[in-house]
């Protein structure tokens, strides 16, 4: 649930006790978006996005194609650092700190915060060096053994390892498209990550492929803090605990995934969830 | 409508399109079709065991072969390669990954131009710096021609070659907390490295015909070296050489010499089209 993992108690039950209870930590927003303005450029893009994703909670990001999702999912960790002349003003707060400050190793970020892209990238490696490139790369661990564990678990994780364990070592781009955006997922995951975006994981794949990836979020949720774009309404309202329609660069609506799909208070929400336009 | 061809006009016109197409194609292989058949028919009379075991005779004397040159050939190459492959790779990196600036066009341009000088101009621009200082034709010097040669072609290629690796491969390194350097030699440039090999196998068989920028740089010697100090004999110099002669055996020899450049660059051709390939089974998914 979102607001209250531990029950309120009645005024009735503790008359003596006149302070209210301090929210409970695991509900606790995981990153915050406030006041957040994105230009390519002299463009802007997005306007004044105030969002909370927390954790072990889905937030899909829904909304018209060119509308800022993806702009907005690569404000979490930095991507959009690379695109020439893209700026940001506001504040993306991770666990308490500004991810714009200064002194923010974007290095170390991205490591905390995974991505897995729309369309599947795997390296032109093998399957278990794709896994291991994280780890690899930010010295995370010990030993062989250690690194062979932590690929394993990883593709464990991603719901990969049944399937690859007898050709860890071939190439990765032999892989069917679900199995390679599947071995994103678990390449994102062995760096341990506590936040995951996704954007649009499973629109290059057939329906059965998108069932697994989105069972893979259900199991995931319970250890990560997920963001997903996804032009799908009905995964979104599956996948999703809380949902925000994004639109022409704007944060319209904002709230529980059943709120918004039974009860928009917006009509422009409305219009856009049940196909009137977009 | 007015002008308009009947369908049997349009169908005459473009008969006659395909047959024009198809005798331009022919024409253009005719040079090619008598350049193999003269060197293979006269070169396999000529070529013997000896030709690449026996050292050049004294003059007037037939037999011998070209053993030297064929070891000169593969160390001035080697040599330029060794120091052509990592600066031209690194421009190409430099140029592909600062694409938009000023400095990056600059050298584009500078290698285009580089690649367009005569290669001549090229050996007289090596012998001023690498044999008039040193009063001395030397390998090395030979060695460094072919380099600057291979250089403009090697950046370039690789260059085109990272570029058509998908941005999203970058991204995914960048995005497991790469740093920019660590995702472009980790990911990109393997991902690249199939066609790179080609380019800088296409341009060794480019730079091992060459005969110019060696005439005054490498020179040419009849005794065989391996010193990276003194002059040496190559391939393509002692054909020259012996081309030009008055003797009909050196007329032989040069026969020989030629087949075997032929061969070391078709043999360069294969390899790089097979290296393509592998290249295109990567991407292919
Ligand atoms: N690199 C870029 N440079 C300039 N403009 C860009 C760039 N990337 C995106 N844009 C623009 O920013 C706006 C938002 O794009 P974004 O990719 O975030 O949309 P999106 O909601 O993810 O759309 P889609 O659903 O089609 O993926 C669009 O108008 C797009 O044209
Ligand atoms: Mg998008």
């Amino acid at each position: 649930m979102l607001q209250t993992a531990v029950p309120l108690p009645s005024p009735a039950a503790v008359p003596s006790l006149p302070v209210a209870p301090a929210p409970a930590p695991d509900t606790a927003a995981k990153i915050t978006a406030s006041g957040l303005d994105f230009y390519y450029g002299p463009r802007r893009v997005l306007e004044q996005i105030t969002l909370q994703m927390r954790r072990n909670e889905v937030t899909a990001l829904i909304g018209p194609s060119g509308c800022g999702k993806s702009t907005f999912l690569r404000t979490l960790n930095r991507m959009n650092d690379i695109v020439p002349g893209a700026r940001v003003e506001g504040s993306v707060v991770l666990d308490g700190r500004d991810i714009y400050a200064a002194a923010v190793d974007v290095v170390d970020l991205r490591r905390r915060v995974g991505m897995v892209f729309q369309k599947s990238n795997p390296f032109p490696k093998s399957i278990f060096d794709n896994v291991a490139y994280g780890l690899r790369i930010n010295r995370m661990t010990r030993s062989r053994e250690d690194l062979e564990g932590r690929v394993e678990a990883s593709l464990r994780s991603a719901a990969l390892w049944d399937e690859v364990k007898d050709r860890l070592h071939t190439s990765a781009l032999a892989l069917s498209g679900g199995q390679q955006q599947r071995l994103c997922i678990a390449r994102a995951l062995a760096v341990e990550p506590e936040v995951l975006l996704m954007d649009e994981p499973a629109s290059a794949l057939d329906p059965i492929a998108t069932q697994r990836i989105e069972e893979l979020i259900y199991q995931l949720k319970s250890r990560y803090t997920i963001v997903i774009v996804t032009h799908n309404m009905q995964q979104a309202a599956r996948v999703s605990d809380v949902t925000a329609f994004f639109w022409l660069g704007r944060l319209v609506e904002t709230g529980l995934t059943t709120k918004i799909f039974t009860a928009p208070a917006q009509k422009l929400t409305e219009d856009y969830i049940t196909g009137r336009f977009g | 409508m007015t002008g308009m061809i009947s369908t049997g006009g349009r169908k005459v016109m473009s008969s006659l399109f395909v047959a024009l197409c198809t005798l331009s194609v022919l024409i253009a292989l005719v040079p090619l079709a008598f350049v193999l058949f003269f060197v293979i028919s006269e070169g396999v009379q000529a070529l013997n065991f000896d030709f690449f075991t026996k050292m050049p005779k004294p003059v007037g004397e037939t037999g011998g072969g070209m053993a030297n040159a064929i070891v000169g050939t593969l160390m001035v190459t080697g040599l330029g390669s060794m120091f052509a492959i990592p600066i031209g790779i690194m421009s190409g990196v430099y140029m592909s990954e600062y694409a938009g600036t000023r400095f990056a066009s600059l050298v584009r341009f500078a290698a285009d131009t580089l690649n367009g000088v005569p290669s001549i101009v090229i050996g007289v621009f090596v012998y001023g710096i690498a044999v008039l200082p040193f009063k001395q034709f030397s390998a090395l010097a030979g060695g460094l021609a072919l380099g600057v040669m291979m250089i403009p072609i090697i950046a370039r290629t690789t260059e085109e070659l990272l570029l058509l690796v998908p941005g999203t491969m970058r991204e995914g390194a960048l995005a497991l907390g790469a740093t920019h350097a660590r995702a472009v030699f980790s990911v990109v440039l393997p991902a690249a490295l199939p066609g790179i090999v080609t380019g800088v196998v296409l341009a060794l068989a480019r730079i091992a015909g060459e005969t110019a920028p060696l005439l005054f740089t490498a020179f040419s010697n009849r005794y065989f070296t391996t010193s990276l100090r003194q002059p040496i004999g190559t391939l393509t110099v002692m054909v020259f050489t012996y081309a030009i002669s008055p003797y009909k055996d050196w007329h032989r020899q040069a026969w020989a010499g030629a087949l075997v450049l032929v061969s070391i660059v078709l043999l360069c051709s294969l390899l790089a089209r097979f290296a393509t390939r592998k290249i295109e089974g990567l991407h292919s998914n």
